[in-house]
């Protein structure tokens, strides 16, 4: 019966597979992994909002969405049905290209970033050398996504919206950018995977200890890169409505909320990476309890748990206070931080603490 | 040189943040607010007209309607001046049994405005700790009344009805099975009073549930603190009244300086603040609702051990019980009398004012000595409040605007009547 099977998979692939050129044939194969990276990116962009709203929910008093399905577990998808079906609305006077590309400017480099994330030790779609600068730069190239949608839809709020996230995330991009300066300093690399590899041998060998400062402001800059609460002031619910993205409706505001969770899941996993030693077991031993890739799984839910905990918890800032905190605190921690680094490593023998 | 134009935006009254239907013309220099124009009137129903047209005691049910969070306050300050033209008193029970209510009342809306500035501001949770509390003083309401929200209770003379002996239970259903109900039910096993009496042992830890989420938080103390101060002499000369002028340092509350009803014979303190600022308004609602706590224990303990009379017995005002009228023809006809014609105050005018949850709730009336009322005119505290509004958010951000309106605690039933 096997071998029957066997025959039929060989000659499927001697009369389909082999004619085709070797540039197409590898063309294929990586998007066949792109897909195997998307497809559960998307579907777990779609049950992070149902996490959300059930953790929100628990947290809250009461029990959160439990009507679609086997209590709730069918609501992402009415939520996606919903938003397919319903009428994509052009107000009159928008730019209607730079009205329909937003959507599409902001998405894009959250799900692009993805391609050089490591998943294991060997699973990974791009191991480029530079990643850690690749996701620097398609993580700013987010903003534009945002300025555009909010100046295109030619309305008051959405200008107001787009004019503070503008401000935001590219004050907030440069405090990053510091955090993950730590971070190479200390691997020595700005390979994401050979950061993983420098983090191997338990716990106690990942970088959010000796980067403490750095981790927090680099988890924080995070969640106010991603517009979350408390530093949703571009979407700030009761003072600008939605923001940018005020006008938009149907599938194009969904894309809008899909790149914010899949922001929202791309920094934690890189907080993960960064910080909390990728894939690997906080204890090392000789046997496996989960593979690596469930390791870093549950890291990445347990980071993601902290960005709905704080919408549940934290009053909004206000903008100029955002502004405030960015500049005058984050900035210069890393800074001090990233000396402090320097110092200890090429003037001290405590060098080691970093490594 | 170019021209410096300022951004006008439209600000409401389709908008999460104006408790309503506030419109406001915001001018703005950036996200500074150099001017905000508050446009109201969208929620005019002609309350003072209406009632000119109708015997006085059936526009008790519009008072509820005015600010329509703090039902029965409203409705307290109409039936005290229409007992001010009459000249009679209620019996104390029923004195004691409004005030019990009146601050039930002050705890329903200082929820609804803790949730909602919590909100405004951008903390969720708040909101819905809030509305789990009121959810248990709104079945009081039911209790008394059969209404949740618009509750007809206050009559002239007094209460409508006794409390009653039992509380209504939950049922079983599909969502809650036995074990839920029995636990639900649990604490309406006794009567209204112990209902409440229970409600008041838990309530003051659910305030410091709130206050642990708010009052030491870093980001909350940053969006009130300093945020729309109004110095005290300028609070009394824009007519503000309540926790608004309470948060500027004025001591100045009805129920201390003016006691109606039985408030002279209770204990309470009445907290003032000493900036001015959103957070001062904050910690004197929060302390407002400890201190109204206190007194619906102190009336709870007398209401238990003073059984007695809850409404005039002269049924020229108030109706005679069924069974009498089931046999006694003149109290057949008091009742059709009351129920049709109403009843004729004599001719003159008077004006009473409450402490109402938000300021000073005033009602005026004139009587021409019909069975209807010459003219009312309702004082209403957000409409003084609402028109410092320019004044308070002027030179703040966009963000701080929503803080001050919320600070304000403004409900368009009362402002546009």
């Amino acid at each position: 019966m096997s071998e029957l099977l066997n025959n039929a998979v060989s000659l499927v692939r001697e009369a389909l597979w082999d004619p085709l050129p070797g540039w197409f044939q590898l063309g294929l194969v990586d998007l066949g992994y792109i897909l195997a990276i998307l497809l559960p990116l998307l579907l777990a962009v779609a049950y992070l909002t149902f996490a959300e709203r059930k953790l929100i929910g628990y947290m809250q008093v009461r029990i959160g969405p439990n009507r679609v399905g086997p209590r709730g577990w069918l609501q992402p998808i009415a939520d996606a049905l919903k938003l397919l079906l319903k009428e994509i609305i052009i107000p009159t006077n928008a730019n209607k290209f730079l009205f329909v590309i937003a959507p599409m400017l902001s998405i894009a480099p959250s799900l692009a970033a993805w391609a050089v994330i490591p998943f294991t030790d060997t699973m990974v779609l791009a191991n480029i050398d530079a990643s850690l600068l690749y996701i620097l730069a398609l993580t700013s190239v987010g903003v534009y996504g945002v300025i555009i949608a909010g100046w295109a839809s030619n309305s008051k709020y959405a200008f107001l919206g787009a004019m503070r996230s503008a401000a935001q995330i590219v004050s907030y991009e440069i405090a990053m950018g510091f955090a993950l300066v730590g971070v190479l300093m200390a691997a020595g690399s700005l390979n994401l995977h050979q950061i993983v590899l420098a983090q191997q041998g338990g716990f106690h060998q990942w970088y959010f200890i000796p980067l403490f400062p750095l981790f927090l402001v680099y988890f924080l800059s995070g969640v106010a890169e991603t517009n979350r609460s408390p530093f949703d002031v571009a979407e700030g619910e009761s003072e600008i409505v939605a923001g940018f993205h005020v006008e938009y409706s149907g599938m194009a505001f969904a894309i809008f909320f899909l790149a914010e969770y899949a922001n929202m899941i791309l920094i934690a996993t890189l907080t993960v990476i960064m910080f909390l030693g990728g894939w690997y077991a906080p204890v090392e031993t000789s046997f496996t309890i989960f593979p690596p890739i469930i390791w870093l799984l549950v890291k990445v839910a347990f980071v993601l748990f902290f960005f709905l905990w704080f919408r549940a918890t934290f009053p909004r800032y206000r903008y100029d206070k955002i502004m405030r905190l960015g500049w005058k605190i984050f900035i210069p921690v890393t800074l001090i931080w990233i000396v402090v680094i320097g110092i200890a490593t090429f003037y001290t023998p405590l060098g080691h603490l970093f490594h | 040189m170019a021209e410096i134009r300022n951004y006008t935006m439209n600000f409401g009254p389709q908008h999460p943040a104006t408790h309503g239907v506030l419109r406001l013309v915001l001018e703005l220099d950036g996200e500074v607010i150099e001017r905000a124009d508050p446009h109201i009137g969208l929620l005019h129903r002609g309350t003072e007209k209406l009632a000119e047209s109708k015997p006085y005691n059936q526009s008790i049910g519009y008072m509820d309607r005015l600010d329509y969070v703090s039902m029965m306050a409203n409705e307290h300050g109409y039936v005290l001046a229409i007992e001010k033209l009459l000249g009679i008193e209620p019996p104390e029970r029923a004195q004691y049994i409004r005030v019990m209510f009146d601050e039930i009342t002050r705890i329903l809306n200082h929820l609804l405005w803790l949730g909602t500035h919590a909100l405004d501001v951008g903390a969720m949770t708040v909101f819905l700790y809030a509305f789990r509390e009121r959810e248990d003083l709104m079945d009081c309401y039911e209790a008394v009344s059969g209404a949740r929200l618009h509750a007809t209770y206050y009559r002239p003379g007094g209460v409508y009805r006794d409390l009653p002996d039992s509380m209504p239970q939950h049922e079983t259903s599909k969502w809650h099975s036995e074990k839920d109900v029995a636990r639900m039910n649990s604490n309406r096993q006794g009567s209204l009073l112990d209902f409440i009496w229970d409600f008041t042992e838990r309530f003051p830890s659910h305030v410091d549930e709130y206050e642990t989420l708010l009052t030491d938080n870093r980001i909350w103390k940053q969006r009130t603190v300093g945020i729309g101060v109004v110095e005290p002499d300028r609070a009394l000369q824009l007519g503000l009244t309540g926790p608004m002028l309470r948060g500027s340092g004025v001591e100045w509350d009805l129920r201390k300086k003016q006691p109606y009803e039985v408030y002279n014979k209770l204990d309470f303190d009445i907290p003032i603040g000493t900036h001015g600022d959103c957070y001062d308004r904050y910690l004197v609602r929060i302390e407002e609702m400890r201190q109204s706590n206190d007194i619906i224990r102190q009336c709870v303990q007398w209401l238990q051990k003073n059984p007695g009379l809850v409404i005039v017995e002269d049924h020229k005002l108030a109706p005679p019980k069924r069974e009498v009228m089931k046999r006694d023809m003149e109290a057949l006809i008091h009742h059709f009398k009351l129920f049709t014609e109403g009843y004729c105050i004599p001719k003159g005018e008077a004006y009473a004012a409450v402490e109402h949850p938000k300021g000073e709730f005033g009602v005026y009336i004139i009587s021409d000595g019909g069975n209807k009322p010459y003219r009312v005119k309702v004082r209403a505290p957000g409409f003084a409040h609402l028109s410092s509004l320019d004044e308070m958010v002027k030179g703040h951000m966009i963000a701080d605007l929503v803080a001050i309106i919320g600070t304000q605690d403004i409900v368009f039933g009362e402002i546009d009547r």
